[in-house]
């Protein structure tokens, strides 16, 4: 769009209120379903206002036309798949959302943000607050797909008003259309290209900004990306944006089906490690409270720190793991877990993808153990060794998620995951019992 | 270019043009030159950075005296891209991908440039340098050193058309009279032009195959004055040379289609886009403009038409392969980032600057010419009965005669591949790695649109090439030439590049590739324009076509429960460096 365009725009509201006015009404299909909406209505928000939900990062219902970047709204129009965002409402329009081969695809595009970027929710300003985070609980995102990048970027300290995060852009675009100086020039601008492409910020265009249009930036932000130095806490727990409540009318994690009846229980054995991970997790499994009961009577552990067996001395059930594999010991003790357990569970972030300690990947091994042994501001001078013994683990390189060196079965995201949701998974794994988890206890953070 | 009509052009457009004033002057573009251009153009800094790091020939650091750009197809990578990037990283002191310390060498790689047929191919400030041996690569850089202009001592670059059919048949390189296509204007409406073309059922010779009577008649019907013919002369495909060799060959006979399409649609103005990799053509497609205007085939009352004015400009190119995407072109053309726009109407709608613009590529443009020059009848009696007329194909690789072939619709591969006198050819790759793949199964299938629907393309690989090596050529060049707009195009390809490593590694297992499959479907129908929908589809091809060479990538012992992970090499770095 040119930036002359946008000039204009930004006066001609009241002119098209008032051709909206005579519109006319369509009847258009979504799912089946039929629909009586204005033509001309852009697809997406046609559907939110008869309560569809199509999946969104980029829309913003007043930049026209749509930026159609980020695909995360990929439907079926007339037959033909394309970006729902791209289109206007016509009459006899057929539109297919929620089939399964279409919620894949969703799925995936918002799987290959989070594998793309380096989304470290638990450290995030915006978590809670994060649209894209929003999307992954909307369409249940347990891992991604995909292997984590990792690619090395830069955060961007020089702005006078922001932080610029470049680690967390998705490339929708909205603060490259919509922030403007008084001037009308940009602030933001793609630069470079290919997966080297970035959203760059305009140094002297910034200063020009007042604090609210700063303030506005950061909120049209979809991810946080976009920081407003000073203003960028993030709130407690369930004040948050997307915090207790799923936007869609079925809970995107009920399974729908009748709670079946109990078999009742045979007794089963668990195993639980924790490898590059902080234990959290197992507070977490802690934190159960009167399921403890249940645990105590129909559950027994074998190797794990609960109970402090070292050694495998059965085989068993189910096998929890906690952490990524950041050495040689990981990756070893990994596969006899494997050997060992007839199921696997990665829970919490770290052993999903790496999570915080995976913040190292990025950098490469040289400069993080320079860093922590040599040059490190608590490292005394003269202590120049880095630990190095044959009875010592070997660091990898980076930090594996479990699923890249054994199989793994199960998912529980979080960091750490809700305990309702550890204990609901694993009573499913164990005694087949149906289970939700609730919107609320299913999180990245 | 033509004064007058710079002047009245909008300065934002001009942006491209101005940034390459800078570039050539002193080899990049500095600091100071971006903020005299953002005050000048009164759009901000960042924004004109947004345009200079889209395109790869723009630098933003000194790229030397003379910028060397090597290159990196997978043509050149079979013969011998790794010693010539040796020799040059030798005998100029510069690394790849920068300059060495006295700034007179810079060296690069990049894309195709469109020397196929002579690789391995380097462009030397933009001229071409051919069939590069370490011998020439060394007397080519002391010649430099002692003060030789590369203008001077860069390759001729020879046409290479190998073939054409029988004379009445040969469509295209036929002998050539400027100003015999447009002669038919005189007497002929523009809807006689358009009908005569329609009646050939032409297709756009870009990939498409969009009829172009039909486009240019949604163009004429469009409301408005102002209307624009774009020459699409960005051929940037891997293994396509032909538009090279039409305009080094028969440059009138593009700017006469261009004129006939200005005719028939109603446009006074026509802009080929010709790629930076093909500067060193521009002084003679000028001069040939300048010639069309001495003749009066260009400028006021063209040809003799009471008014019908037209006139033709060129824009250079930065540097950008998805440019020859059309609207990324038209982008591109207004002085942008040459992003693809967003699919809700065509060009020939809105095209350049919002105006109703047909987009041809060179080889449509000079095949409606020869329409209109030997009439609708002769054109019926060459190809088949459904689809008339001619196509150029650009054969190289493994053959003995790599070229321009000028064939008939509905010849068969088979053919193509003994025209050429393929060696011991066994992948066959058609339209670019974007196309599709051929094994020799298939070889009695026919070159026209509804079965090997060639655009111009035509790589020849033999036994001893490795298919994997081939495929992952393919996946850098998507990676780095994604235009990183959209999601599915931008990290999809960064994905994939990441899995066929694991193959080359030989971690993958049967899991892997169906998730390669699961994948490329995914970037297909998620993405954005044709570079991503098509940047898996030859991959996907390959598994499918060619099991058993897969099946020797599958890690066999490891379809179990531990996956494959080489844990020597994920720790190799920690012991060098913990025990040093």
């Amino acid at each position: 769009m040119d930036r002359k365009d946008h000039k204009k725009k930004h006066t001609s509201h009241s002119v098209t209120a008032k051709r909206e006015q005579v519109k006319e009404r369509v009847t258009i299909r979504i799912d089946g379903k039929e629909i009586r909406t204005e033509a001309g209505k852009n697809l997406v928000q046609a559907a939110r206002e008869n309560g569809i939900f199509i999946p969104s990062l980029c829309y913003f219902e007043h930049i026209d036309p749509p930026l159609g970047t980020c695909r995360v709204c990929t439907c079926n129009v007339n037959g033909a798949s394309g970006p729902a965002c791209m289109e206007k409402v016509s009459d006899g329009m057929e539109v297919e959302v929620h089939t399964p081969e279409l919620k894949n695809v969703r799925k995936a595009i918002v799987e290959m943000m989070f594998s793309e970027g380096n989304h470290f929710c638990p450290s995030c300003e915006k978590s809670g607050d994060c649209s894209l985070q929003h999307m992954g609980y909307e369409m249940g995102v347990y891992k991604s797909r995909f292997p984590h990048l990792f690619k090395d970027r830069l955060i961007d300290f020089n702005p006078k008003r922001f932080v610029i995060e470049h680690n967390r852009c998705v490339k929708c675009r909205r603060c490259v259309e919509e922030v403007l100086t008084n001037d009308g020039n940009r602030v933001f601008s793609f630069s470079n290209r290919g997966n080297e492409t970035l959203v760059a910020i305009d140094y002297e265009q910034e200063a020009k900004l007042s604090e609210e249009q700063a303030l506005e930036a950061m909120r049209i932000c979809p991810t946080g990306a976009i920081l407003v130095r000073g203003q960028a806490f993030a709130r407690p727990f369930g004040t948050r944006k997307f915090d207790m409540k799923s936007v869609q009318k079925k809970d995107p994690f009920s399974n729908g089906k009748k709670k079946k009846k109990q078999n009742g229980r045979a007794k089963k054995t668990i195993a639980t490690i924790s490898l590059a991970g902080c234990f959290g997790c197992h507070m977490s499994m802690l934190d159960i409270d009167l399921e403890l009961l249940d645990l105590v009577e129909f559950i027994e552990f074998n190797k794990s720190p609960i109970n402090d067996i070292k050694e495998f001395t059965k085989h068993c059930d189910v096998g929890l793991i906690e952490g990524g594999c950041c050495n040689s010991e990981n990756v070893e003790v990994l596969r006899e877990f494997r050997k060992k357990c007839d199921l696997l569970v990665s829970v919490g972030e770290c052993a999903i993808w790496g999570g915080l300690p995976a913040m190292r990947n990025t950098i490469p091994i040289g400069e993080c153990l320079e860093e922590a042994y040599l040059n490190g501001i608590t490292t005394e001078t003269g202590e120049y060794t880095i630990p190095n013994s044959e009875d010592l683990p070997k660091i990898l390189d980076q930090v594996y998620p479990c699923n890249e060196i054994v199989k793994i079965d199960y998912f529980i995201p979080g960091c750490p995951p809700d305990a309702h949701h550890i204990w609901k998974a694993v009573a499913n794994l164990l005694w087949d019992e149906q289970y939700s988890v609730l919107y609320s206890e299913f999180k990245y953070d | 270019m033509n004064k007058e009509t710079t002047e009245i052009r909008n300065p934002r457009t001009q942006l491209l043009d101005r940034l390459w004033e800078y570039q050539s002057a002193k080899s990049y573009i500095s600091d100071e030159d971006v903020k005299a251009l953002s005050t000048e153009l009164d759009i901000s800094q960042v924004e004109i950075e947004g345009v200079i790091s889209f395109y790869h020939f723009f630098h933003r650091k000194p790229a030397g005296k003379f910028t060397i750009y090597l290159n990196n197809s997978i043509l050149s990578q079979h013969k011998g891209f790794d010693r010539i990037r040796e020799a040059f990283e030798r005998e100029t002191g510069a690394l790849t991908g920068g300059i060495e310390p006295s700034g007179q060498f810079g060296l690069f790689e990049t894309a195709c440039i469109g020397l196929s047929d002579q690789e391995p191919a380097a462009l030397i400030n933009f001229y071409p340098f051919t069939n590069l041996n370490t011998l020439k690569v060394k007397s080519i850089i002391s010649a430099l050193k002692q003060g030789a202009d590369p203008a001077d001592i860069c390759d001729p670059v020879p046409d290479n058309i190998r073939h054409t059919p029988s004379p009445d048949k040969t469509l295209i390189f036929r002998p050539y009279q400027p100003g015999n296509a447009v002669k038919f204007l005189r007497d002929h409406s523009p809807e006689e032009v358009i009908s005569e073309i329609g009646k050939t059922k032409l297709p756009g010779m870009g990939g498409a195959f969009f009829p172009v009577a039909r486009k240019w008649e949604i163009c004429r019907n469009q409301p408005g004055d102002v209307k624009y013919i774009a020459c699409n002369a960005d051929e940037g495909e891997p293994g396509t040379f032909k538009d090279r060799v039409i305009m080094n060959a028969l440059p009138g006979l593009m700017l006469e289609g261009m004129i006939i399409s200005g005719y028939a649609v109603g446009a006074e103005e026509g802009i080929i886009y010709l790629r930076a990799e093909y500067k060193w053509m521009l002084t003679k497609l000028e001069k040939c403009i300048e010639q069309f205007r001495k003749m009066n085939l260009l400028g006021k009352n063209v040809g003799g038409v009471r008014g019908f004015n037209f006139d033709i400009r060129i824009q250079v190119g930065a540097g950008a392969y998805v440019c020859g995407e059309e609207t990324a072109m038209l982008n591109s053309m207004e002085g942008k980032r040459g992003e693809p726009r967003a699919k809700r109407s065509y060009p020939v709608e809105r095209g350049f600057l919002q105006k109703p613009t047909v987009v041809n590529n060179v080889e449509s443009f000079c095949a409606a010419a020869r329409v209109i020059e030997l009439g609708a009848e002769h054109i019926l009696r060459t190809g088949t009965k459904e689809f008339p007329g001619t196509k150029l194909i650009s054969v190289s690789g493994d053959c003995y005669k790599p070229g321009i072939y000028e064939i008939e619709w509905g010849t068969t591969v088979k053919e193509v591949l003994g025209l050429c006198e393929a060696q011991d050819p066994f992948f066959i790759q058609v339209s670019g790695p974007s196309g599709i793949c051929l094994s020799m199964k298939e070889v009695e299938r026919k070159i026209q649109k509804d079965d090997v629907a060639c655009c111009g393309s035509f790589m020849v690989f033999n036994k001893s090439r490795d298919i994997l090596s081939i495929l992952q050529n393919y996946s850098d060049f998507f990676k780095s030439e994604s235009c990183g707009v959209c999601t599915p195009c931008r990290a999809g390809n960064f994905i994939i590049q990441r899995k066929l490593h694991r193959i080359e590694l030989g971690l993958a297992n049967k899991a892997d590739f169906e998730e390669i499959r699961e994948w490329g479907n995914i970037m297909g129908i998620a993405s954005r324009c044709g570079l991503g929908k098509m940047a898996t589809r030859t991959l996907l091809m390959a598994i499918e076509k060619f099991p058993e060479y897969f099946d020797g990538k599958i890690d066999q012992k490891r379809e179990g429960l531990n996956l494959s992970f080489d844990m020597e090499a994920a720790t190799a770095e920690y012991i060098k460096f913990s025990s040093s």
